[in-house]
């Protein structure tokens, strides 16, 4: 029992940090996903005097991935108050081209405003309408968001830190007369720290596990599913391979500089 | 008979402020049985510390197992401290190890193999007596007998040196008689050397024994 309990502390430190490392990486790729989605709703539509070829517009910023003409025919038809069709082929003739830019990923608020002068550099180019208000306001809305979340994990960070310190003060404590006692016997540093770096790769690897458990549980989870569903993206919560990978490698490091610490600390009983 | 320790001119202190002993010559010849008396705070453990290296020398110098020990290497004081059985008046034992797992500690550290090493820990704890308690850990032991488990982990790996501070201060005559008797033992049928640091010599032994006894810092051999 006083094993257990001896572990748990250790093990609880290292499951919050791993837990809130984790949650940081599921909304930073939620983040990425949503705008990846804002990127293929959002567009830049231009007015221009002439037609422009694809290819000039391509040209004109590396950002802009397609360019679609938009047909004049919806604003004539609502112009059309019993016009004849003569006159219909002449308004489309003397009407400004207006285009529709998709662009490759969602753009900061600094990319548009350099597109738009990009863009305004062809003197055929108008007017160049980016909705920026909009845009704006959801960019926003999205750095906020990352940012109480990076908030909320590096407080979790430090809190665990506070916490593994004094673990490692306990720990010191405990293993102590342990590795005097083996040192009175000749025995070399690996030899004194061996059961410290054990008992800490053990605890690494229960911490690991149980955030393995934990996060496999919450991606399937159909009440998470469906609220992602709600937003209308699709992030993989939790990669058993590779997020399993680099949780237990932050274990592992995380326990290995723990206990090399107390190594470093300990001194001789005289 | 060759030295097992030579001091020279060897002071030892804590602070600079206080020499506990004061350039200090003696020696001491493989094979020996030796007492160190002196009274309470005279240096008697101080200079048993010395000789396992826990307190380096101030002054002169002092070789033990033809290893100088003022400037030793952790390495080489390593290396010394595996020939060496402690016997400490606390135990020192690892109280989250079984009995077992103490006595087993030098044969451990040493790399002795696993059968040789349970083979040797069985004997001695026959020898201690303390056969039936293999699994217990030492708090679940009285002080005799724990103090007699310390004697065997110091015996375990036959040793060329044993060093005991007050092995037998508050123990029960069982106990006391056992743990001489295996120091006894030791020094005259494996030619361990032994040293004791101790209030009293027991009247009862039957070894030869070399007899110093420190005073204001001197330490000086009684005949």
């Amino acid at each position: 029992m006083k094993s257990i309990k001896n572990h748990l502390s250790l093990v609880i430190a290292l499951l919050s940090i791993l837990f809130s490392m984790q949650i940081f990486i599921i909304v930073d790729r939620s983040i990425e996903a949503y705008k990846e989605n804002l990127a293929s709703n959002y567009s830049v539509v231009i007015v221009s005097q002439k037609n422009l070829s694809d290819t000039t517009l391509l040209e004109v910023n590396t950002m802009i991935s397609e360019v679609e003409e938009l047909s004049p025919d919806n604003v004539i038809k609502r112009l059309n108050t019993g016009m004849d069709s003569k006159n219909i082929e002449f308004l489309k003739l003397t009407l400004p081209k207006f285009y529709k830019l998709n662009l490759e990923h969602y753009p900061t608020p600094e990319e548009i405003i350099d597109l738009k002068k990009d863009l305004l550099k062809n003197k055929f180019i108008t007017k160049v309408e980016d909705f920026a208000h909009t845009h704006d306001t959801t960019y926003k809305l999205l750095l906020l968001f990352k940012g109480v979340v990076t908030v909320f994990a590096l407080s979790i960070f430090i809190v665990t830190t506070l916490l593994i310190f004094k673990e490692l003060r306990i720990w010191q404590f405990k293993h102590s007369e342990r590795m005097s006692i083996m040192g009175l016997f000749g025995a070399p540093v690996w030899l004194r720290s061996a059961v410290l770096f054990r008992l800490s790769m053990v605890d690494a690897i229960v911490s690991s596990a149980l955030a393995f458990l934990l996060f496999t549980y919450i991606a399937s989870s159909q009440w998470i599913l469906e609220q992602f569903d709600y937003i209308g993206i699709s992030v993989v919560l939790f990669d058993p391979v590779s997020d399993f990978i680099m949780l237990l490698g932050v274990a592992i490091t995380l326990s290995i500089l723990l206990a090399s610490l107390i190594v470093l600390g300990h001194k001789e009983e005289v | 008979m060759d030295k097992v320790i030579i001091a020279n001119n060897l002071s030892l202190s804590y602070s600079s402020n206080e020499t506990i002993i004061n350039q200090a010559d003696f020696s001491v010849s493989s094979g020996s049985f030796v007492f160190i008396t002196g009274a309470s705070g005279s240096g008697k453990s101080t200079l048993l510390k010395s000789i396992y290296g826990a307190l380096k020398p101030e002054q002169g110098s002092l070789i033990v197992g033809g290893v100088e020990l003022k400037g030793v290497s952790t390495s080489k004081l390593n290396f010394l401290r595996r020939h060496i059985g402690i016997v400490f008046q606390d135990y020192k034992l690892v109280k989250e190890w079984t009995i077992e797992k103490n006595i087993m500690l030098p044969l451990i550290i040493n790399g002795y193999d696993k059968n040789v090493t349970q083979n040797q820990v069985d004997t001695l704890l026959k020898h201690v007596r303390l056969k039936h308690q293999a699994g217990k850990y030492p708090l679940e032991l009285s002080g005799g007998e724990q103090q007699r488990v310390a004697m065997a982990r110091a015996l375990s790996h036959n040793p060329i040196l044993i060093l005991a501070d007050e092995p037998t201060g508050n123990l029960d005559d069982y106990s006391s008689q056992l743990i001489w008797n295996l120091l006894e033992g030791a020094n005259s049928q494996l030619k361990t050397t032994v040293i004791v640091v101790t209030h009293h010599i027991p009247e009862t032994l039957n070894v030869d024994y070399k007899h110093f006894h420190i005073e204001y810092g001197r330490i000086n051999e009684v005949n």
